[in-house]
């Protein structure tokens, strides 16, 4: 299944884009997610943390992703 | 009454108070958040912020919501600006009206901590010899 990632930050440094159409397997979990991009791109676990959002809210490491969600990289925030 | 905003547009503070005037207010509290000259010892040239714009408002606008029941104010304004933003220039204010001033004051500082740790904005300092994203690495 397809999901939409947006990428912002200095993980976009890392993975190069700001927006991908990924494929990804069906009922991936976050901490799926996290696991795939830090194994493909070590420097995802040189940061402080990132987290996740789907469709625009924070979600945990155990949500389950849906085909088309909007799936945002969120590294550590810095606003203010 | 409660109002985001997340714009590329220089702040106005002045248009920040308008929005919180209240007869029943006793008090009003604006935070403004400026760009600082340096960081530890190093010179800041200027900084760029960008925003995961319709979650970045969406979390401002959770923030004051949480505030609004959390402490005893009537109006909260959160405005935060992106884009490159020179020394001196503001980048957030905050402005809230609550009948006594301590409420406002506690909401206020809730509403800059809580924008700090949750609002999907993120800011880059650009030095004399690079740049850094803040707070990205441990």
């Amino acid at each position: 299944m397809k999901i939409n990632l947006l990428v912002f930050g200095i993980a976009r440094d890392i993975l190069g884009y700001a927006q991908h159409e990924m494929s990804i397997q069906s009922d991936m979990r976050i901490q799926d997610l996290k696991h795939k991009l830090s194994e493909e791109y070590p420097d995802f676990k040189k940061l402080a943390k990132f987290d996740i959002a789907v469709n625009q809210e924070y979600q945990e490491d155990s949500f389950v992703l849906s085909e088309r969600d909007e799936v945002a990289i969120i590294p550590p925030v810095s606003g203010g | 009454m409660i109002n985001v905003k997340l714009t590329i547009d220089p702040l106005s503070v002045t248009a920040c108070e308008k929005m919180i005037e209240d007869d029943q207010a006793g008090g009003h509290v604006v935070f403004i958040g400026t760009v600082r000259n340096h960081t530890s010892s190093k010179k800041v040239l200027f900084l760029d912020f960008e925003a995961y714009g319709p979650m970045a408002e969406k979390e401002m606008h959770k923030i004051a919501e949480r505030a609004l029941s959390k402490f005893e104010v009537k109006h909260i304004v959160i405005h935060h600006r992106v884009g490159q933003l020179e020394i001196g220039e503001i980048p957030v204010v905050i402005a809230v009206a609550s009948a006594h001033r301590k409420a406002a004051f506690r909401a206020c500082e809730y509403c800059i901590d809580s924008l700090k740790e949750t609002v999907p904005i993120w800011k880059k300092e650009h030095f004399e010899d690079g740049e850094v994203w803040v707070a990205a690495h441990p």
